[in-house]
């Protein structure tokens, strides 16, 4: 069997670190990168007798991220103990969401090669991040300024069968969540961090293979590399009759390989119970509603606007909307225009052609691509004239109608001077004519093409083409 | 001069702006009384003398000028040793934290520092408020000031025996299942558990989340009210706390629209339950409140066994989560290990005593993921059902009388059969699982001279009624 007959079943756990100025429990600074143990008070340090108390921008936060992956958001959750010994947890339990989670049942929708597809999201919840152990000399030390700090969990459904959809998964995720302001998503400082759940099993297979839990990845490549490695290790030990085991590993970046960190022989207890230093989380209707508000507009939503306001084709506005800052310049450009369906073939067709970079940045102010769609929508001048004029304007900027009345750019609308370079034409051409009388169809194209050279391009097309046909039929 | 100890809370204000004796007189007769009488009573593990006179001097200054601060202004008190004191040991009574020094005081700490009152010390304990003898203490032990053959109950030992024994105006403190009422009850003086959320537990370090609550030992029910008023309210540090328009003491009128309606719980007046001084005790109560104009009815418990057990069950889990912070990593007990595992062992199993180890063991067995659904889930549903009935049992009455012990005060040394801890535990358990109000009030005493005391449970924020119906009874105490 080779790789081929398997498939990779994956899974990813993201924890994303809130966007928020105070820890989840108490009012300590989150910021990165303080001298140790200096951002904690007996809350986040866990002294005897303190409290937790929730900070409502976490929920707020969590609940906008829910949103945003299409998830119910529970009117009523709660909080519950997840408890585990070691030393940097120092309650020795973990405030998080067990059974009841603030989002459940969202998806993503991951662009791939074969087209959408949208990968389950069972569960957002809230919980507080652990604080930091560090190894020096033999000794070990521990930094409790990260404990305390506000993180989610996104736990996607295992819909995810490579490690290319799993990093391209994680930087859709990323994206989402970044531009909604719920985190920063810096992952070389640990506000996004991920854990894998990868399995193989022969094509055609429903149930799942046994799967191996990789920790804590901060890179999309590393996402990437651990998950193919991890692939190709579980299908060599199917293949020699060893079978794979239940246990945790971690990526080690420098040989590229993942490497054993602990067995797993069952499912470890956590021992969750209820919360009981803090009530329910209560979300209302209306302030579902009104986090509803605050989310920025996602690309699918944006594009079926742009459908319905500007009367783009559907594929046309996907395309535009793949990009937030290309999305920005059509509406800048088609606000100010009669003809937004005409920015949108000059942008698409011609504009794009003239921009290189990763991010889109155009050459040409959105007005004066406004103006260039004015000019030809109201048939001043042709499409010729107007892709003459956008190469110009990527060279350097210009008014486009003052510059066509300048030298005299307009569309060739009058009959009795397109019928005067028409008879030119014949006169110089007798033999594409006697082609085209010969039933060569294709010859009217040759003389029209004569007809827009003597004209520079400027005689209007459709009108100038009648008045050939009409004076090609006459004489004969 | 040594009598002026024995006065109320209202006393000492009067006398105190009035000038006929200043705080740090107060405070140095208290101290004195501590000095005198607590080598034999042993209700304080930390005597904070010099910040107790370093306090009633600031009070005196702020007398002076006039700006006093309240009933509380310049009045000694002591804190059982489980309220977070910044900068002052708080131990838990255990050789766990024997050498734990808080960062930070509590929000009731806060709270009456804030009402110019004066600490003289932290008060003996069972061990992490587990047990009901004060036995259990690693540091120390109490007697019953009564009588210091007998034990002065518990967990709130030092609390009880310290306001029996004059070595403090009033103290506080920790009700998880019965925790001040049966210590007061034991001693003699008034101890007032109140509604779950009234006074916020924040710096009081947990037993038992869902059914910790603040109590107030006082020798008076009007002291009681006093100190109560200064400590409750809505805290944003406890998210449990509840902010509730507090009933003034005295709202009752006696001559009132309707007489008061009280229930006798039926079960606990059948024959062989109670000692027959306790049930003497509440059989003249009940005449008590009867001429008073109350009208008596007859009320059975809920459930006692599903009770009994959901008490157990919830504490034991609850406690074994709270208590699993004390590693001896960052503070408390700590040894020399090799490993992580040998040293979380070696800590713990050192550093808690046996009564703390066992409620551990029980409570992590019980909500182990095979287990937690039969026990855990099983006893919160009990819990839900028992607070609906309590509820229900308001709907008809004012208030229940009950004993707050099935016995007064016994020996040192004495164990319980299964049987009759059980019979004492039916006693107050019933308020903490429903979260209820609950007041025990010395009601004379035995032939043997040992106090005796009925309990006036009440419905949620019932505490005035509570703290009205017991100075009536007060008047008319045996």
């Amino acid at each position: 069997m080779s790789r081929s007959d398997f498939e990779a079943v994956i899974g990813l756990e993201v924890h994303a670190e809130l966007r928020t100025k105070t820890k989840i429990f108490c009012s300590c600074p989150t910021d990165f990168g303080a001298e140790p143990n200096t951002q904690c008070c007996p809350i986040c340090m866990g002294l005897p007798g303190s409290m937790p108390s929730l900070n409502r921008r976490v929920v707020e936060l969590a609940a906008m991220a829910g949103l945003a992956l299409h998830c119910t958001v529970s009117p009523i959750s709660r909080t519950d103990r997840k408890q585990y010994f070691y030393p940097d947890l120092p309650k020795a339990y973990q405030i998080s969401q067990g059974e009841v989670p603030l989002c459940r049942n969202g998806y993503l929708v991951l662009k791939t090669a074969e087209g959408e597809r949208r990968i389950g999201i069972s569960r957002i919840h809230i919980e507080e991040d652990a604080g930091k152990l560090m190894h020096e000399n033999g000794k070990t030390l521990i930094d409790y300024n990260r404990s305390g700090v506000p993180l989610i969990e996104i736990v996607s459904e295992p819909h995810l069968r490579s490690g290319r959809e799993a990093a391209d998964y994680l930087r859709t995720l990323r994206a989402i969540l970044v531009s909604c302001g719920v985190t920063d998503g810096k992952m070389q400082e640990g506000s996004l961090r991920c854990d894998v759940n990868v399995s193989v099993r022969p094509v055609g297979m429903k149930t799942f293979g046994v799967r191996t839990e990789i920790k804590n990845l901060n890179s999309f490549t590393f996402v990437e590399k651990a998950i193919e490695y991890e692939i190709a290790r579980q299908i060599a030990l199917i293949e020699r009759g060893e079978g794979v085991r239940m246990e945790t590993r971690r990526y080690d970046a420098v040989s590229g390989e993942t490497v054993l960190m602990r067995r797993k022989e069952q499912a470890e207890d956590y021992r969750f119970i209820v919360e009981p230093d803090l009530p329910p989380i209560l979300l209302t209707e209306t302030e579902i509603e009104a986090l509803r508000q605050c989310l920025p507009e996602f690309p699918d939503a944006r594009a079926a606007r742009l459908v319905r306001e500007y009367g783009l084709a559907e594929k046309d506005a996907r395309t535009l909307c793949q990009d937030v800052a290309l999305g920005n310049y059509f509406e800048a450009a088609a606000k100010s225009c009669a003809y937004p369906r005409l920015v949108s073939n000059l942008l698409l067709s011609e504009l794009l052609r003239h921009c290189d970079g990763a991010e889109f940045v155009s050459p040409v102010s959105a007005d004066r691509l406004a103006a260039l769609a004015d000019l030809m929508g109201e048939g001043t001048v042709n499409s010729a004239t107007v892709k003459k004029l956008l190469l110009r304007l990527c060279e350097g900027d210009f008014d486009p109608r003052l510059v066509v009345e300048q030298e005299d750019l307009g569309q060739i609308r009058d009959k009795a001077k397109l019928r005067t370079v028409a008879l030119e034409v014949i006169a110089e051409n007798p033999r594409a004519v006697a082609d085209y009388r010969n039933g060569k169809n294709a010859a009217l194209r040759s003389l029209q093409g004569r007809l827009m050279a003597k004209t520079g391009g400027r005689a209007e097309p459709i009108l100038s083409e009648k008045i050939m046909k009409e004076l090609l039929k006459e004489e004969v | 001069m040594r009598e002026l100890i024995k006065r109320s809370l209202a006393e000492h204000r009067i006398a105190l702006d009035a000038g006929d004796y200043s705080s740090l007189e107060l405070t140095r007769l208290y101290l004195e009384e501590i000095e005198r009488r607590d080598g034999d009573v042993g209700a304080y593990l930390t005597v904070t003398a010099e910040t107790a006179i370093r306090d009633a001097q600031e009070a005196d200054a702020r007398r002076a000028t006039g700006c006093v601060r309240g009933a509380l202004d310049g009045i000694p008190y002591a804190l059982k040793d489980n309220f977070c004191t910044d900068g002052v040991r708080t131990t838990c009574a255990s050789n766990m934290l024997k050498n734990f020094v808080p960062p930070y005081d509590a929000a009731v700490v806060s709270r009456l520092k804030a009402a110019g009152a004066v600490l003289l010390g932290k008060l003996n304990m069972d061990e992490f408020a587990m047990g009901s003898t004060g036995e259990t203490s690693a540091l120390r032990r109490t007697r019953n000031p009564v009588n210091e053959n007998c034990v002065p109950g518990g967990s709130s030992s030092g609390s009880a025996a310290a306001v029996a024994a004059l070595e403090a105006a009033f103290t506080l403190g920790s009700d998880t299942g019965g925790s001040v009422r049966q210590p007061a009850a034991f001693c003699g003086v008034y101890g007032m558990k109140p509604t779950y959320g009234v006074i916020s537990r924040y710096g009081m370090i947990a037993l038992a989340s869902s059914l910790d609550c603040v109590g107030v030992v006082t020798r008076s029910a009007e002291d009681c009210g006093t100190v109560l008023s200064c400590l409750s309210g809505k805290d944003a540090r406890d998210a449990t706390s509840v902010s509730h328009p507090f009933p003034k003491f005295s709202q009752y009128k006696k001559d009132g629209s309707r007489p008061l309606r009280v229930a006798v719980v039926r079960e606990l007046m059948a024959e062989g339950v109670l000692s027959s001084d306790v049930r003497h005790a509440l059989q003249l109560a009940e005449k008590r409140l009867e001429e008073l104009g109350a009208e008596i009815g007859e009320v059975s418990l809920p459930s006692p066994e599903a009770a009994l057990a959901a008490y157990d069950v919830i504490c034991a889990v609850e406690a074994a989560s709270n208590l699993a912070r004390y590693d001896g990593i960052r503070y408390g007990y700590s040894e020399a290990a090799e490993e992580l595992f040998e040293l979380y062992a070696k800590n713990r199993s050192k550093g808690f005593g046996y009564e703390v180890k066992k409620r551990i063991l029980f409570g992590t067995y019980l909500m182990g993921k095979d287990q937690r659904a039969l026990y855990y889930d099983r006893a919160q549903q009990a819990r839900a059902q028992i607070r609906e009935r309590m509820l229900g049992i308001f709907k008809q009455y004012d208030l229940i009388l009950s004993p707050t012990a099935s016995t007064p005060a016994f020996s040192t040394g004495t164990t319980l059969s299964a049987a009759e801890q059980r019979r004492a535990d039916l006693c107050v358990v019933y308020a903490s699982l429903a979260g209820l109000p609950a007041l025990s009030v010395p009601f004379g005493k035995n032939a043997d001279g040992l106090p005796l005391a009925i309990q006036l449970i009440g419905a949620p924020f019932a505490e005035g009624l509570l703290l009205d119906m017991a100075k009536r009874l007060e008047e008319v105490t045996p």
